[in-house]
């Protein structure tokens, strides 16, 4: 499939634009497209668990709490992964750390990528979630931070407010501005490479921990 | 109802009584059938091939000798979805050449009422209980064409439920292609037996004393390989099984 | 009309065999020589090599079998999935119709965020950019997210020549890779390996590129993936531009998406200074909202999953988070020829999701290499002899055999999230080939011949009659007790039928002339005593 190297140096561009102008001589119709798709979750589901359990299907650590109970909920998986050095992006809300006995890496100065890999965790929250497919997005604003920091840590912790799931892809899709740099993340890191059987654990955070907060929690 | 048979080249030549069968089958039924003389091909394996010139005789010729009829049966899924599908690209084809200006209209006449076998017996004569009785175990091979391109659906599965006798075993991968492919069978003839030989082993497992398809096509390559290797299996076509016995006992 | 079948041509040099001893690893070259698929035979004889490996028969239908129950599951959750293919498919239909009004918008909503917008127009002209990018950044490596672009225009062989290291970080690159191979799946290049040959791999090669393998690795796949943990991190770490192909563009903002598992994408997108992404120019979305069809069918299609790990889409450069410098090259390559073709246009639509590798029974017996492409199986065989430019002049015998590499089963279209009619423009391209090297006075081939003669048989029925009485003779001279043809020698087409094929001798009544003395008569009916016995034990019974 290697072409023909180009002819003259000219205006690659005009030469593309020229060419395609030319395939479509037979002016075929630009179609009308049919959004025959699902919107909105189907009726009377419980977004809220439907997120729960997707999530916990693709292998990451569901925990459901009430906004007291955050901090509690943080420190504890903190703890129990044995995390001292911990990142920390700006915007967070201070009472999400409260319980926590760690050393806080805050990203200003930005944090080199050799300390980042030197973490044992990153505390994040998110800008939306997505019930139907055990997703979080982020989107690089408060409590978020850039794109690095929720990356190279081995353990990430999100805490998704119950009010930020919405039902389905189309529904973040129309919530989402994608002015920012995006982030889905469904699950932790895999790979199916092998065998094509699904491994957990590549390069992104092996483990995923969500804490889902709301008022009244679900099982 | 003024119903044609098309009995297809490749069974006027190697599988006369699957032809045979379905006089037999449609006269039990109480439904006349005629063979008109004039038929040869379809032209699917031209097409398939790219030869798509060669195509234009053998649907101009196919279109002369069944318009006027009510329906057309054939024992051929492969067949009728060739007629169904690439009967108008190959007329469209003509006529953008000049070469036949009206062959499309002709095309879109009769093509419409070209059936698979198991189509017509369920959705026109509306039949699922041929009244057949063949006391075996049978296999069921779902051929790509009849599956895929035409979508007969379970309508030839219900037929073979409804015979008396009959015991319907599920095939391993029955959906998986049998690697006939027409002249892929000659011109990829290594990459066909492999596919076909998998399937000889999935028929092998079933437990089946015969296998049978809406297709003699892949029945003739599945049989070819089952034979050569001296298997105990039989191969049918459907209509068979559904005719019974030539001798009417 | 070719028949590749026949071709003399030898096998390809195979792929597999390490190379010589201290080839590799030198003067900052990765490897060296990086194979290519150059030399591959025409289809009918790659395929009967590969077929004779039993080790990767056994590789490929585990894992084809294991995905495609896993894509049917996936899918089946959706009651919705039709009208999402519809919709994606009418997206991208209305992309390619549309196409150069939404390049240039999709090149002013990069330019607009900070990126910078190259046009190519072939593989060498990419590769230009790429290299000449990477050197202004004073760069001697970069790191790689996988992208079927980049492999089509061999970039890693264009940046090696130039002195400049390019890392694959795809798990399945990096065993290919490291392995000295060629991929042979869209999806998952090194499909054709166990863990077992992986194990082995890593052990060889890691420490020639870079931190080698733990001494105690183990076969586990756990284990690997943690071996190729450790051994790119370093990598990550220290790059300073990345390469990196493109799932979708969208043409209203200029954003990017890449879609991937393993976080070696995010990695190569988040922690160096430049980004270099290399798209086809049918990449194109034309608004943010399309994405919500996509994203539901490319995750369900490739790798069974309601949604992938990763999904990271950016739009130009961010000040502070990030690549700060972003470049965006348009590749043709072809595709304008592709797009010249009323039928051919829609293998366009594809979004290398890998669906239709994974259920084709072909791909799924001589795997991804014996298309002598980098895009293998159904898609593979629509795709590739377009972009050589079948549409403008005839090709080489390996290409135009690629259109007759399936049995036109149709499992392909029956998956294909865009609803790519792949049969139907696998038989329309046959008929190019065949219009390319159309009957003439040239020396016919034996299957234009055989169906020369057919066609000419039956365009007369009284033709067809007397050639089945013909054949009906010859048949039962050839033909053994039972009414069998058993193993024939003879010329192609014969013995390519025969070498494993019985097949049942010409009846000695055709249908035809069976109606003609008693059919027409009535159901009573039946065929002569000695004919009636010769059904009784029908062609096809067994003995
Ligand atoms: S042709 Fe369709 S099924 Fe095949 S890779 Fe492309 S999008 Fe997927």
């Amino acid at each position: 499939m290697n072409g023909p190297v180009s002819r003259h140096p000219g205006d690659a561009r005009a030469e593309i634009l020229e060419r395609l102008r030319a395939a479509l001589a037979d002016r075929p119709p630009v179609p009308d497209v049919p959004r025959a798709y699902r919107r909105a979750p189907e009726h009377g589901v419980d977004v809220v668990a439907l997120f729960a359990s997707q999530v916990a299907d693709y292998r990451a650590t569901v925990h459901r709490t009430d906004p007291g109970g955050v901090a509690r909920v943080i420190s504890d998986v903190l703890e129990a992964r044995g995390a001292r050095r911990v990142v920390v992006p700006a915007g967070m809300p201070d009472a999400w750390l409260r319980d926590a006995r760690v050393e806080r890496l805050t990203d200003d100065p930005p944090l080199a990528s050799a300390t980042l890999d030197g973490a044992d965790a990153v505390v994040t929250g998110c800008a939306l979630a997505i019930a139907e497919t055990g997703t979080i997005v982020l989107d690089g604003g408060p409590g978020q931070g850039r794109r690095a920091l929720s990356l190279v840590p081995d353990v990430h912790l999100c805490v998704v407010e119950a009010g930020r799931i919405v039902g389905t892809v189309p529904e973040a899709i129309a919530a989402l501005r994608p002015v920012r740099p995006l982030t889905w993340i469904s699950g932790p890191s895999a790979t199916s490479d092998i065998e094509l059987n699904r491994v957990e654990g590549v390069h992104g955070p092996r483990t995923l921990h969500v804490v889902i907060v709301e008022e009244t929690p679900g099982a | 109802m003024r119903v044609a048979l098309f009995v297809a080249c490749y069974n006027d030549l190697l599988y006369p009584q699957v032809g045979r069968a379905v006089v037999r089958l449609l006269r039990r039924l109480g439904q006349p059938v005629e063979f008109p003389p004039g038929q040869t091909c379809c032209g699917q394996m031209h097409f398939n091939t790219g030869y798509r010139e060669a195509c234009v005789p053998l649907v101009q010729g196919f279109v002369r000798v069944f318009a006027g009829y009510d329906a057309v049966v054939t024992p051929s899924s492969s067949c009728a979805s060739m007629v169904r599908h690439y009967h108008a690209t190959v007329a469209r084809e003509a006529a953008d050449a000049g070469t036949d200006p009206s062959l499309p209209a002709r095309v879109a006449e009769v093509a419409p009422r070209v059936y698979e076998l198991s189509e017509f017996l369920v959705d026109v004569l509306g039949v699922t209980d041929v009244g057949a009785r063949f006391p075996h175990t049978v296999a069921f091979h779902p051929t790509c064409h009849s599956r895929r391109l035409l979508g007969v659906g379970d309508r030839p599965e219900r037929l073979l439920a409804a015979v008396d006798g009959l015991t319907l075993v599920d095939m391993p991968h029955a959906e998986t292609c049998c690697g006939f492919g027409g002249t892929f069978a000659v011109k990829n003839a290594d990459t066909s037996v492999a596919m076909g030989l998998d399937k000889v082993a999935d028929v092998l497992a079933s437990g089946a004393e015969v296998l049978t398809a809406s297709d003699t096509s892949c029945l003739m390559h599945i049989g070819g390989l089952l034979s050569r290797r001296g298997a105990p299996v039989r191969v049918m076509h459907m209509a068979e099984i559904l005719a019974g016995p030539e001798d009417g006992g | 009309m070719t028949a590749p079948d026949r071709e003399l041509q030898p096998l390809a040099p195979q792929p597999l065999a390490p190379p010589e001893p201290g080839a590799r690893g030198r003067a900052g070259r990765p490897f060296e020589p990086i194979p290519t698929y150059a030399g591959t035979p025409p289809f009918p004889r790659a395929a009967r090599a590969a077929l004779a490996d039993t080790r990767l028969r056994a590789n490929l239908q585990r894992a084809t079998a294991t995905i495609r129950a896993k894509r049917a599951r996936a899918v089946a959750e959706r009651d919705d999935w039709e009208a999402l293919r519809l919709a994606g498919a009418a997206i991208k239909n209305e992309v390619l119709h549309d196409l150069p009004a939404l390049l240039v918008q999709l090149e002013r909503a990069v330019t607009d965020a900070g990126g910078t917008v190259h046009w190519a127009r072939d593989a060498a002209e990419a590769n230009a950019i790429v290299t000449r990018i990477v050197r202004e950044h004073g760069a001697t490596e970069v790191v790689k997210v996988k992208s079927m672009a980049t492999e089509e225009i061999e970039l890693n062989e264009a940046l090696a020549e130039a002195g400049i290291a390019a890392w694959e970080t795809d798990l399945a690159e990096l065993i290919v890779q490291l392995g000295h191979d060629l991929p042979s799946h869209i999806l998952v290049p090194a499909i054709h390996r166990n863990r077992a040959e992986i194990r082995e791999i890593f052990r060889r090669e890691m420490a020639l590129a870079g931190r080698p393998a733990p001494d105690d690795l183990s076969d586990e796949p756990r284990e690997l993936a943690e071996a190729a943990r450790l051994h790119l991190r370093e990598k990550f770490l220290r790059a300073r531009v990345a390469v990196s192909g493109a799932n979708f563009a969208i043409a209203e903002t200029g954003t990017i998406a890449v879609v991937e598992s393993e976080g070696n994408g995010r990695m190569c997108l988040t922690l160096p200074e430049v980004l270099i992404t290399v798209m086809g120019i049918e990449k194109l979305l034309p608004r943010w909202q399309d994405l919500e069809v996509f994203l539901q069918l490319l995750p369900r299609s490739a790798t069974a999953e309601r949604m992938n790990p990763y999904t990271s889409m950016w739009t130009g450069v961010t000040p502070g988070d990030g690549p700060q410098a972003f470049h965006l090259v348009l590749l043709d390559n072809g595709r304008s020829d592709v797009l010249s073709d009323p039928v051919g246009r829609q293998a366009l639509r594809c979004i290398r999701c890998s669906a239709c590798l994974n259920v084709c029974p072909v791909y799924e017996r001589v795997g991804g290499r014996a298309y002598g492409s980098v895009y293998p199986g159904p898609i593979g065989a629509i795709l590739t002899p377009q972009l050589r430019g079948i549409v403008r002049h005839p090709v080489d015998a390996q290409t135009a055999s690629l259109p007759y590499a399936s049995s036109l089963c149709g499992a392909c279209f029956e998956v294909c999230p865009v609803r790519i009619d792949i049969p139907g423009v696998l038989v329309h391209l046959r008929a190019q080939v065949v219009r390319q090297h159309p009957m003439g006075p040239h020396v016919p081939e034996p299957d234009e011949l055989v169906l020369g003669v057919a066609s000419w048989v039956m365009e007369r029925p009284r033709r067809l009659s007397i050639a089945e009485r013909a054949a009906g003779l010859a048949g039962r001279v050839v033909a053994r007790r039972g009414g069998r043809i058993g193993a024939l020698r003879g010329p192609w087409p014969v013995s390519a039928w025969f070498g494993e094929r019985d097949l049942p001798a010409p009846a000695r009544e055709s249908f035809r002339a069976w109606w003609r003395r008693v059919g027409r008569g009535g159901a009573g009916s039946t065929p002569s005593g000695q004919e009636r016995s010769r059904q009784g034990r029908a062609p096809e019974d067994a003995p």
